[in-house]
């Protein structure tokens, strides 16, 4: 049931009763195909409240927050709206019954002003001509509402993320949306603009508004939640008051699994190893003071929550961004790359974590997308060696166990899974003596997974340094000889050995615990 | 997927009919059926040989063209940048007149002077788009306001003529043939055997290719994303070069009407050829097909009555639509259903 609530000013709330919770999840299963990936969770939430979902990636948090905004159905239990059972619409159609999903990516018309978003689609006309005046006054008074301060003609493009981010919120609000679903709202908010959303939240909770609020920073989380609610492994493993709760409690309560044979055998890395990769104060807009060592044969762990820098560090390492300050050396060297070639000549790779938009040619067939990035490899006198393009393709298909209905589809119709090992492909075209894998794991099977976990396993003992950057701590822990955390720009901490744990990991990644050197 | 179905499905591959990729060439032939029942004297040689020799400017350009779009790119400048060259040449050339003579020398002195002007111009627009970071369309539209008005600026407003010393010598590049076709043929044959070649054979085709798909995958693919793109521009400009050169000797003048619209008909001819406007699928061989068929509207049309010849601008336009509008169509391609 409902803790009890404050005394909110009554308006947007006729005919609701205070104690019964606005929305509520019964045994809610879901399995997509034959996976399960979400047991039997019984949440609520009530008018007012703030309630938190936390819980490591892959432990069903989205799928849930889908659910109750009904982009996805059930495959059991029951929602309950007001008490009543419903069916939500699909296709999230549910802004009519008052629920209403914030996007992590904002789902705003850049070059519009914020009158002519927050009436997008539902333009008030007068005679057939746009009545500007009365928008902008609603959306004057929708603002004022709030305290935010902005105009209605103002563009989004001007805008700071934070205020963007409550242009949607207002946006959902004059839609009358009683239930606010936010999906890690403030994990692109600096800590300044965090606190300015906080507050906002805080005036939609006194008008009675619900807020379904997902994040992985828990000392948020204890900051502006009532409840919270911890999934694992999609199932749920409790609902608490916050005010009962430290972080360290929450990270403690998320954590707690066994590792499987999912994850191969990690051969030692031999004491006198060489250094191969040495970091030194590296520098940039996103990360600030970044250094680290890899040496030949290991395999280095970055995790960090998204915006902590992580990417743009490797992006930078391999070219592809600029850095302003610091020194890389590579094989004893001064390693400077300028272009992505400099880095792939000297045998730096980077698999890249966006494999749709960054990664591979989707309406290009397997042959050109394998050998793009080796491609001076497969040129002869004149021209392009086709046979040997061919004959690499024939090679990566059954080293990496690419499967195809046809070695001449285009990309875009193989299965996520088969993606991502012709984008593993691609990048061992070039024989990299540094191999960085960014998200090696995102959006696909447990199968494949364990197939690229192996695999990079397999490359390292063959003398391969690896770093793999990933948000999923599992996988971090199973397959790094070492675990770099950053946050905010910045290494938090090293782990080695027994320190590589899930707990551990979180203080550091949430900011509750802090490297000696910092 | 066992290996006998692998090699299977690449054996079964050659006798694929694929309509998109023979659409251009299957339009050719209906039109060239068509001339024939119009005018038996379509088929003639005399004909056939005028039709090459005119679609040789078009097409020359129309396989830069190809480049600048498959890399994602468009260069609106093509045709006054012709003229610009054109006007030039017949500047420096009779001015060189004096100094060499009518001879060979000043016929190479305005060749050479024309590839400069090409690449050069080629060179600005593609920095401008790349490094400048501005649009190719606003870039180029640029470009082809200042060109048009340069040449009617050295022309002050008239025609440039070619001094008639030396006409007699450069006259054989458009009007000479050599094993007989005529020399533009030739030169058409040339630019587009090797445009296919550093297409579909060479890195850099494969990287206008990737570019032109994904610009994002490209730079992560290692590649100089800038300098490929620049490059595109540059091979336009060399292109235009070359069909200047061909054209000049054709009515030995300029002015401010020379070559006008050409870039409409260059992109046209590779659109019609099966190039996608937004990039990352080139074809060359279709490119080649796209300017012999703008031609021989033109030449049917003058061969019957059945059809006003002012209405040639309204056949192109339709044959333009109609052939993007059939390439539209996933014919022998199973449709895939996004989830």
């Amino acid at each position: 049931m409902c803790p009890r609530n404050g005394d909110w000013e009554v308006g947007m709330l006729d005919g609701l009763t205070k104690t019964m919770p606005v929305l509520a999840a019964d045994r809610i299963s879901k399995s997509f195909g034959s996976v399960p990936v979400l047991f039997s969770i019984s949440m609520d939430i009530c008018a007012g409240e703030v309630h938190a979902i936390i819980g490591e990636n892959g432990a069903g948090k989205s799928t849930l927050m889908k659910i109750l905004s009904g982009f996805h159905a059930p495959t059991s239990g029951k929602i309950l709206l007001d008490g009543t059972e419903v069916l939500l619409p699909q296709n999230g159609e549910t802004e009519a019954l008052g629920i209403v999903l914030i996007h992590q990516e904002l789902n705003l018309a850049e070059q519009l002003t914020v009158e002519e978003n927050v009436f997008l689609g539902r333009e008030i006309t007068k005679a057939g001509v746009l009545d500007r005046t009365a928008m902008r006054a609603r959306v004057q008074e929708y603002l004022d509402d709030i305290g935010l301060d902005i105009a209605p003609t103002d563009r989004i493009a001007n805008l700071s993320m934070a205020q963007k981010q409550m242009v949607e919120i207002v946006k959902a609000i004059s839609r009358d949306a009683r239930i606010l679903i936010m999906d890690e709202p403030t994990a692109v908010l600096t800590q300044a603009e965090t606190q300015l959303f906080f507050r906002q939240v805080e005036r939609l909770k006194s008008k009675g508004v619900a807020i379904i609020f997902v994040s992985h920073k828990l000392n948020e989380v204890k900051e502006i939640s009532d409840r919270v609610t911890v999934l694992r492994d999609g199932q749920m493993i409790a609902t608490l008051d916050a005010s009962d709760l430290t972080p360290d409690a929450m990270a403690q309560l998320m954590v707690g699994r066994e590792l499987s044979d999912l994850y191969p055998p990690l051969s030692e890395v031999d004491v006198d190893a060489p250094v191969i990769l040495d970091v030194e104060g590296l520098g940039s807009p996103a990360f600030r003071k970044v250094a680290f060592q890899l040496r030949k044969g290991e395999v280095l762990g970055f995790f960090g929550l998204i915006g902590s820098g992580r990417t743009a560090v490797f992006e930078a390492i391999c070219g592809i961004s600029k850095i302003d300050s610091g020194t890389m050396h590579f094989d004893g060297k001064p390693y400077q790359p300028k272009t992505v070639a400099d880095a792939r000549d000297l045998g730096i790779a980077y698999l890249t974590k966006d494999r749709k938009n960054k990664g591979l040619l989707l309406k290009q067939k397997m042959r050109p997308n394998l050998t793009l990035f080796a491609l001076p490899k497969f040129t002869k006198r004149f021209g392009l060696d086709q046979a040997g393009e061919e004959k690499a393709l024939d090679r990566a298909m059954r080293r990496f166990d690419i499967r195809a209905r046809d070695p001449n589809v285009n990309v875009e119709d193989l299965s996520g899974g088969n993606q991502q090992k012709l984008l593993l492909a691609k990048v061992m075209e070039v024989d990299p003596r540094v191999l960085i894998i960014d998200e090696p794991t995102r959006g696909i099977d447990v199968g494949t997974k364990q197939q690229i976990y192996h695999f990079i396993a397999a490359l390292a003992a063959e003398g391969v340094s690896i770093v793999v950057i990933s948000s999923e701590m599992p996988e971090i822990i199973g397959i790094s000889h070492r675990v770099i955390v950053m946050r905010e720009g910045e290494i938090a901490g090293v782990l080695t050995g027994d320190e590589i744990n899930e707990a551990e990991i979180v203080r550091y990644a949430a900011g509750l615990k802090k490297g000696p050197d910092q | 997927m066992t290996p006998d179905s692998t090699t299977n499905a690449k054996r079964s591959r050659g006798f694929k009919f694929d309509l998109k990729a023979a659409g251009p060439f299957v339009a050719l032939t209906i039109l060239c059926v068509i001339g024939y029942l119009l005018n038996p004297a379509f088929l003639s040689e005399g004909n056939l040989t005028n039709l090459l020799t005119r679609s040789a400017f078009i097409g020359v350009i129309a396989v830069g063209a190809t480049f600048v779009i498959t890399a994602g790119g468009i260069d609106l400048s093509v045709g006054s940048m012709a003229a610009v060259i054109s006007g030039v040449m017949i500047i420096v050339m009779n001015s060189a007149l004096d100094t060499f003579g009518g001879g060979l020398t000043t016929v190479l002195i305005g060749c050479g002077c024309s590839v400069i002007l090409g690449l050069g111009a080629g060179l600005v627009n593609g920095l401008l788009t790349t490094k400048g970071k501005i649009e190719a369309f606003i870039v180029t539209l640029g470009t082809m306001g200042i060109f048009r008005s340069l040449v009617t600026y050295f022309a002050d407003g008239g025609t440039l003529s070619l001094d008639f010393a030396i006409r007699g010598t450069y006259r054989p590049v458009y009007y000479g043939s050599f094993l007989g076709l005529p020399i533009p043929v030739w030169v058409f044959i040339l630019v587009a055997i090797c445009g296919w070649f550093l297409m579909n054979r060479t890195a850099f085709g494969r990287y206008c290719t990737a570019i032109g798909s994904n610009e994002a995958v490209a730079k992560y693919s290692a590649i100089k994303v800038d300098r490929v793109k620049t490059m595109t521009y540059v091979i336009q400009g060399f292109c235009v070069s070359l069909a200047t050169i061909v054209y000049v000797p054709r009515l030995g003048s300029a002015s401010a009407s020379t070559g006008v619209l050409w870039e409409l008909e260059a992109i046209a001819a590779v659109i019609i050829g099966g190039t996608v406007l937004k990039g990352g699928y080139g074809r060359i061989g279709g490119t080649i097909i796209g300017a012999l068929i703008l031609t021989t509207i033109g030449n049917i049309l003058n061969f019957t009555d059945l059809i006003s010849n002012y209405l040639n601008g309204t056949m192109q336009g339709l044959i333009i639509i109609v052939a993007v509008w059939l390439q539209r169509g996933e014919w022998g391609r199973r449709k895939t259903t996004t989830p």
